[in-house]
């Protein structure tokens, strides 16, 4: 019987085949923490009579959420992750070397075909690479960092199959937040979301890093695209370990399938409070803004950021808007610098901050005041989410963050000539 | 075990930021600390409304967002038995089963605020006492019931030494 790609990676890793709705106890070729959710792992892997993970380079923890630390309980939080780290050997990524779902990547060790497990519901953003990979809670990750396991129901599979060319303008966050929009919250929940098609192969390894990040804002268990010789030349620039493509077969089985010509797509942007409350921009354009945020595991990538600098170099940040920035990862910041990506950004006005989360999370970095709006590049604007339940959250590409910071309200990048 | 409570009842797409905010779950792993500040910014004052036993009664999609596992860890330090719901988001109903709470998929237009409820998992019985009303429940995969009888993943995983719920071949 045919397989999709997501059945296809948990057989492999369980030695037998395995099919949509059948449970797997499954081989993990990588697991995840960070700050906020590590913690807790390290404490039920002591709960749970651990001794030393499974295979010390398999396990890394990520220092990205709530860094460098804002306050004392975040430090000692910090403190006890890196003696967890160093009693047993696995990697720690410090204050400053970025988002989890950036360093992970570029670590080399996830690639086509990888099973990797993250305490941290946006895992599935290395879908992007052909690998299945998803988010778990803490006592789930410590069960992977002792045995090196996990059990899953193999998920169905949701083939959204991409047509057409995006318009220039439109990012490949303008598409997933219609993808968002169109099939809600909850869309995909307990599935495998295989993104296919013509388009998705035009998307870069970067925008496909976009998309597949947010699956899980439609519920989806993973996200995962094909491998393509752009997947392998990005992996190149990483990492000389082989990975050998996953196909998903002719007769796989899908639980549903839908098509979407992005040819006549327009830039999107997710209203207050909801992730999938998306409308082209046009329907919110002109709504003011306090604060631009450019960053995080969707769209905080060297694309992002050159997208942003090409509206904002020469023009100069409004001046009733903070415009916040935090490079993905500590590489991506260095590029960027090299190409004076970040110097345009800082000169137009930018507040440059440490590579990782930033202010998404509401922890540090920029939390905004009562009632005022916030123009966000990541993936959730929940009540609250950046730190002020009275705050307004709209997501949006990077470019159009650009273009509304030099504008002082909602803009469709569009009119902007790029620099 | 027969659960006993009251029902406090929320909406569709309760996401795990409501449930327990970024602005504190990362300053400290004190789990009362934490408890106090639950679903604050959509009902403040709720910690102070849960009796001990009390239920959470929701709609749809229930745990969306980040795989925050103390979102179900300051449901169960807030005095709080179990969750009802149409739908549960997938990672905060593993949490859920994971750290031993019962997360139940029934129609939950059946229930209002303030009905008295009795849960009987091993029994796989939902009564709305107030309404006179049986309410079927999808039961848990076998898997997850494995789980939640010996009291959560990890307790599952000292009396086993692992994981032992079929389905491995090793």
């Amino acid at each position: 019987m045919g397989q999709t790609i997501a059945e296809k990676i948990l057989s492999a890793h369980c030695g037998q085949e395995v099919y949509a709705g059948e449970l797997a106890v499954a081989k993990v070729d990588f697991v995840m923490g960070q700050d906020g959710t590590a913690p807790l792992a390290a404490r039920a892997f002591a709960e749970m009579g651990g001794q030393c993970v499974f295979d010390p380079e398999r396990v890394a923890f990520v220092i990205d959420h709530s860094a460098p630390a804002p306050g004392e309980g975040v430090a000692n939080i910090h403190q006890y992750l890196r003696k967890f780290a160093r009693e047993q050997g696995i990697h720690l990524y410090e204050v400053g070397e970025g988002v989890c779902h950036q360093v992970v990547p570029e670590s080399g060790r996830v690639g086509p075909g990888s099973l990797v497990v993250g305490a941290d519901s946006h895992t599935c953003t290395y879908g992007a690479l052909n690998a299945f990979a998803t988010g778990m809670g803490s006592t789930d990750v410590a069960a992977a960092m002792i045995s090196g396991r996990t059990w899953f129901k193999v998920p169905e599979t949701f083939k959204i199959v991409l047509k057409g060319r995006l318009p220039a303008g439109v990012s490949a966050k303008d598409l997933i937040l219609h993808l968002v929009g169109r099939f809600t919250a909850d869309g995909a929940t307990y599935m495998a979301v295989e993104f296919a098609g013509e388009a998705a192969g035009e998307l870069s390894v970067e925008g496909r890093l976009t998309v597949a990040n947010m699956a899980v804002e439609m519920g989806a268990k993973a996200g995962i695209f094909l491998a393509d010789d752009k997947t392998f030349a990005w992996l190149g620039r990483y990492t000389r370990r082989f990975y050998a493509p996953v196909c998903p077969d002719p007769g796989a089985r899908y639980a549903r399938v839908e098509e979407c010509d992005v040819s006549s797509l327009t830039p999107q942007v997710a209203c207050p409070h909801r992730v999938d409350n998306v409308r082209p921009l046009e329907e919110v354009a002109g709504t003011p803004v306090q604060q631009v945020f450019i960053g995080t595991c969707t769209n905080g990538r060297l694309e992002d950021l050159r997208a942003a600098a090409g509206i904002l170099a020469g023009r100069r940040v409004h001046r009733d808007v903070r415009l916040v920035v935090a490079p993905a990862s500590r590489r991506v910041y260095l590029e960027a610098m090299r190409e004076g990506v970040i110097q345009a950004l800082v000169e137009s006005g930018a507040a440059v901050v440490t590579p990782g989360c930033g202010p998404c999370v509401g922890t540090h970095n920029g939390v905004p005041a009562d009632g005022e709006n916030v123009v966000s590049t990541a993936n959730r604007n929940f009540k609250g989410r950046m730190g002020n339940s009275k705050a307004f959250i709209y997501l949006a590409s990077p470019a159009t963050a650009a273009a509304s910071a030099v504008t002082g309200k909602i803009t469709d990048p569009r009119y902007f000539t790029p620099r | 075990m027969l659960l006993r409570g009251t029902a406090h009842k929320f909406g569709d797409d309760v996401n795990t930021d409501y449930i327990i905010s970024g602005k504190y779950k990362f300053k400290t792993l004190d789990l009362n600390e934490l408890a106090r500040h639950i679903m604050e910014d959509i009902d403040p004052g709720f910690y102070n409304r849960i009796k001990p036993g009390d239920f959470l009664v929701a709609g749809k999609n229930f745990g969306c967002g980040s795989s925050r596992e103390q979102a179900p860890l300051v449901m169960a330090r807030a005095g709080l038995s179990a969750v009802l719901a149409k739908s549960f988001a997938r990672i905060f109903f593993r949490n859920a089963i994971n750290i031993g709470l019962p997360a139940v998929e029934c129609n939950t237009d059946l229930i209002d605020a303030g009905d008295a409820l009795e849960l009987d998992l091993a029994a796989g019985r939902l009564v709305n006492l107030t309404k006179e009303l049986v309410l079927p429940f999808k039961p848990l995969p076998p898997a997850m019931l494995a789980i939640l009888k010996d009291g959560g993943l990890a307790a599952h995983f000292q009396k086993h030494g692992g994981f032992a719920l079929g389905g491995e071949n090793p």
